[in-house]
This record gives C-alpha cells, structure tokens and sequence, in this order.
C-alpha cells in the first residue's frame, strides 16, 4: 500500500465532507485525472494564446505554401503557409469558449426551468414538463441548421441556439432533484420560517443539487463542442476570418490528400479534449454517485 | 398497449404541429425576400412570381393555405429551381437516403450489440475493457473526422474502396455505412452492454441457469429480450442522428440524398425548400421516435402487464 493511500484512509477516517470524499474517489481514476489534466492545460493555452502562439494569426507566408511539421512549424503549415500550430491555439479558444458559454446558457435555463417546476408541483409542474416533452420531440439539429441560415451565421445565436437545445435534460434532472429534496425536514424548516421560494430553491435546493448538476454539465460540454464543430464543418457554423477546430477539420479534409496533417491535427485536439471530457464526466459521475443521469 | 399507443399518437400530434408552425414563421421572419437577390426583375414579373408563391396574400393567409397544401401531401415548389417540387427532390433523395441510414444502422446494432454483449459477458476483464474503449474512441470521433479518415486510409493509401459515389461501382457504399454506423454502434455497445448487466443479474436468469440450460442459450433465449430494450428505445434518437448525420456522410462523400440536398438548398437559401424539406424530415423523425418508443414498450412485459390491468 502506498504512503498515499494510507494518508487517504487517514482522512477518510477523520471524516470529510462530501467535496473532500468526491475528490479522494475522482483522484483514484486516473482516466478521469488525464482528462482533468488534458482540459486544464488545453484552457491554460486557449487563455494565453494571444501572448504564447508561435506566429500570428493572420500571418502568412505564401512563398511556403504548405509544409509538413518541421522545426520552425511543429505542426506545419496550410496552403497560404500558415503556422497549423496557431491556427489550432486560436481555433481551440473559439471551440472552447462555445463549449462552455452555450453550455452555461443550458444550464442557466434548465437549472432554473426544473427548479421552478419541481418547487411548484401540481399543474405548474405539469405544463412546464409538458413543454420540455414537446421540445424533446422536435429534430433538433435540423432546426440549428435552419436557424443558422434564417438568422445568419453569427457566433452569439450560435451559443443561443446551442443553448436552447441542451437544457432540456438539464431541466429534467434539476426537477426530479428538488422533488427529493422538497420532502425533506430542512426545505419545510425554510419554509416553515417564512422564506421567499425564490430564496430557497436559489439558498437550498440548488447547491444541494450540485452533484447530478456538475456532472451533467461535464458531460454537455462535449456534446456542444460536437455540434458547434459539425456546423462549422458543414460551412454553417464558425466563418472566417474566425476559426474553430470544426472549421479546421473541414478545410483539412479538402486537401488531406496532398497534406494529411492539415486533417490530423486540429482532429486530434477535438478527439483528445471530448475524449477528455467525456472521461472526466464518466469520473465525476462515480465520485460524486450519481446515477442515471445519462444513460 | 393501445391506450399507450393512442395516447403517443395525440400527444405527435401537437409536436408535428408545432415543427410545422414554427418553421413556416420563421422561415418568412428571415430578412430579405427569396427575389431580392435577382438582379432588377420588373415589377411586373416580380408581382406574378410573387403572386405564383402567394407571398402578395397576408401572413396568416399564407400559412392557412400552406397547411392546406400539406394536407394534401404537397409540400411546395423549389424557389430556386423553378418546376422542380419539393415533393420530387424527396422522392429522388429519400431513396437514397433510406438505404444508406439502413446500412449504417446495420453496421450499428451488429457491431455495437455484439460488441456490448460480449463485454457484459465478463464484466472487468479484457473482454469488457477493450470493446468498450473502442466504443469510447467511436463517441468522441466525429462522422466528419472519421470519413476523410477512412477515406484517406482505405480509399487513398491503400486504395481498397472508391473514395465516393453513390452505387456507380461496387463497394462504394461500405464507407459512408460506416462512418454513418460508427458513433450509433458505440452507443448501442454500451447501451447493450448495461441493459444485459441488468438483466443478467434478475432472478429469472438464475432460474434459466439452474435447470441446467447451456449458458449461451440461457444468454440468447433468455437475456437478450429484456437486456436489449434500452438499445430499441434509443432506436429513435439514433434515427433522428442518422438523419442529420447524413448532412455530413452525402456531403464528404457525395452522395445525392436527402442530406445534401438539404445542406444545399441552406446555403443557396431555397426558404420553400428548406420549409418542405424540414416539415418532412421533422414529421419522419417524430413519426421514428414514436415507433420506438411503442417497440420498447412492447418488449417490455412490466410496462404491458401495467396497461393491461388499467
């Protein structure tokens, strides 16, 4: 037994709080640790990316043209001898930030949308479900495409639409989460003293609910980098002079003939960070025990 | 059962309704006019297209007279390629586009299910962990990276299958089956693997093993009915997936179905297009989704013995 795991037993001992518990569990998952690592790293560079990028981002050489991976270009360069590198740091933060903002849009809807309709109950819950099975029913991703091309491509709808897509499961959990936690003696104690409902879902049903909360949202993130990447790959997402890792994969598979790593690269920084991603959420979901949320 | 099937029937109803409406507006809420591109039309010509179109009629007028034209099966004409139909651009898609979800979903359930229940077989051994990190790897690759991939492997380097096409020469439809199958058989792989989890651990397979049944028998006759509900309820989901998926397989691989045309009539905004095409695509997968969800009920003898008593 390592002098780690003793330290751990040690603690486990003295009793933890539900945090402290969750992470001795997630640390012992060395997936969900590669994931952690992997997304960690892969923020820090998409922060620093205007200061650490080896090239600018519109900087061209086209005397180059395209190169493969070399010393002065890890990664090589495209048909306009671009620095791939770059290219992907900059792609990576679009990517990124689409991920996380649409997905704090759903979770900032369905969080509040379940919430409101598990505290209300009776027929206030009823319509609000109602509504959320409908919206369940229609074809998302066709209506995404349609409002991409009604509305114009810009980045803001992008995220609204996104948004408005994934908060429909968010709201489901977040429901059955304050239906438990309504029964129980400190929510009638709240009421008991007289609080507003809006001051108890926001002070004591939500961050009880943290957990399924947490771990949903993990998981969400990388279904929104899909999506955002497959419009951007169809032409209907990310246009340039912006770029994203969807974008770059689309241009990368025109020419991946002559320059496969044009394609292999920026795919391999999608694969690895929803690969990352999904593990890291796989791990949460165990070391917070949460349970069919998902599947 | 009936009640259940009846009861899902009313409740598409509203949600075809609402694809329906909700489309049309927003399909005419998108600024500029479908003619504002054509450089100076006259005003005459312009009043007849517009009148041919009815977009000289008020809002509501249009959208009654739409559902009128749905009602009867027609779907409307193509903005952008006068006297082709929408009607007649899915009867030359659809085909298409049929066939390739087939494959594609084949692919899936053989390789995801057998994947999934061989895994669930030996829980935490090789036996599990290697399937179920290859279904891993399908989840996280995008159809979008997967097809040039497999394109430039097998069609490019080592010049195996064609590279594209649609049925010119033969073998060109197992990479698009593929691409299309891949991510839905690792969902069905763990979907599987979970449901048959379940199950195996159920008194009634331990019955099945104690009177002495050979264990692939008790796995076939016994487990699999009740281990793979979970794979036929996401059978509607997955369909829906197929759908848009094959926005992305048509266009890598150039394919001419419905995807395609799809993803064209977007970017030449063809609005009586993109309106036709969604109404019916939408209606399919609500349509899908349904039947799915009755299929899985059917399987399920707890959910049937529930109805029948009610």
């Amino acid at each position: 037994m390592s002098s780690e795991a003793i330290v751990d037993i040690a603690q486990a001992e003295q009793g933890t709080s539900l945090w402290q518990d969750a992470w001795l569990r997630l640390r012992r998952n060395r997936l969900a640790l590669f994931g952690l690592g992997v997304l960690t790293l892969f923020i820090v560079i998409a922060l620093l990316t205007p200061w650490i990028a080896p090239y600018g981002y519109a900087e061209q050489d086209l005397d180059l043209g395209a190169s493969a991976p070399s010393a002065t270009h890890w990664l090589g360069t495209d048909i306009f001898g671009r620095d791939l590198l770059t290219q992907i740091m900059y792609g990576g933060r679009i990517s990124l930030a689409v991920g996380f903002v649409a997905t704090a849009v759903a979770l900032l809807i369905g969080v509040t949308w379940g919430a409101v309709a598990g505290y209300a109950g009776g027929r206030i819950d009823a319509v609000m479900m109602r509504f959320v099975d409908i919206l369940y029913a229609l074809p998302f991703m066709i209506f995404i495409v349609l409002l991409m091309v009604v509305f114009g491509r810009n980045l803001l709808l992008l995220f609204l639409a996104i948004g408005a897509v994934e908060w429909l499961t968010m709201a489901r959990i977040m429901r059955s989460q304050v239906q438990t936690l309504r029964q129980q003696e400190f929510v009638e104690a709240a009421v008991s003293l007289g609080l507003a409902p809006s001051t108890i879902i926001r002070r004591h049903l939500i961050p009880n609910a943290l957990g399924p909360i947490i771990v949903y949202t993990t998981l969400t993130i990388p279904s929104v980098m899909l999506l955002e990447a497959f419009l951007s790959f169809l032409g209907l997402g990310i246009q340039p002079p912006q770029t994203s890792w969807g974008l770059l994969i689309s241009y990368g598979a025109e020419t991946m003939e002559e320059y496969p790593w044009l394609l292999l690269f920026p795919g391999m920084a999608l694969t690895l960070t929803l690969f990352s991603l999904n593990f890291l959420g796989d791990g949460l979901r165990d070391a917070l025990d949460v349970r069919g949320s998902r599947d | 059962m009936w009640r259940f099937i009846g009861y899902r029937l009313l409740q598409a109803i509203p949600v075809i309704l609402a694809v329906i409406t909700v489309t049309f507006f927003l399909v005419r809420a998108a600024p500029g006019g479908p003619f504002d591109s054509e450089k100076a039309v006259i005003p005459e010509v312009r009043a007849a297209l517009e009148a041919q179109y009815r977009l000289d009629q008020p809002l509501l007028q249009q959208y009654a007279a739409y559902l009128g034209d749905l009602a009867q099966g027609e779907l409307g004409p193509s903005f952008k390629y006068p006297g082709r139909s929408v009607n007649e651009l899915i009867a030359a898609g659809l085909p298409v586009t049929a066939e390739l979800g087939f494959y594609a979903l084949l692919v899936a359930i053989i390789i995801g299910g057998v994947a999934g229940v061989i895994a669930s077989l030996k829980p935490n051994t090789a036996q599990d962990y290697i399937p179920m990190s290859v279904a891993m790897i399908g989840i996280c690759m995008p159809s979008f990276l997967l097809g040039p991939l497999l394109v430039l492997v097998f069609g490019i380097y080592l010049d195996w299958l064609p590279v594209s096409g649609w049925g010119d020469i033969p073998g060109d439809k197992i990479l698009p089956a593929i691409t299309l199958g891949s991510t839905y058989a690792a969902y069905i792989a763990r979907l599987s693997r979970a449901g048959m989890l379940e199950v195996m651990s159920q008194d009634y397979i331990r019955t099945a093993r104690a009177k002495g049944l050979p264990e692939w028998q008790v796995v076939t006759r016994h487990a699999l009915r009740g281990g793979l509900i979970p794979v036929v309820a996401f059978l509607g989901p997955a369909f829906a997936g197929l759908l848009s998926g094959s926005f992305v397989v048509e266009t890598i691989f150039q394919i001419p179905g419905l995807g395609r045309f799809y993803v064209q009539a977007a970017f030449n905004r063809d609005y009586t297009m993109i309106l036709g095409t969604t109404v019916f695509l939408s209606t399919l997968i609500v349509l899908f989704n349904l039947l799915s969800d009755i299929l899985a009920a059917w399987m399920n003898p707890r959910l049937r013995a529930q109805f029948r008593e009610q």
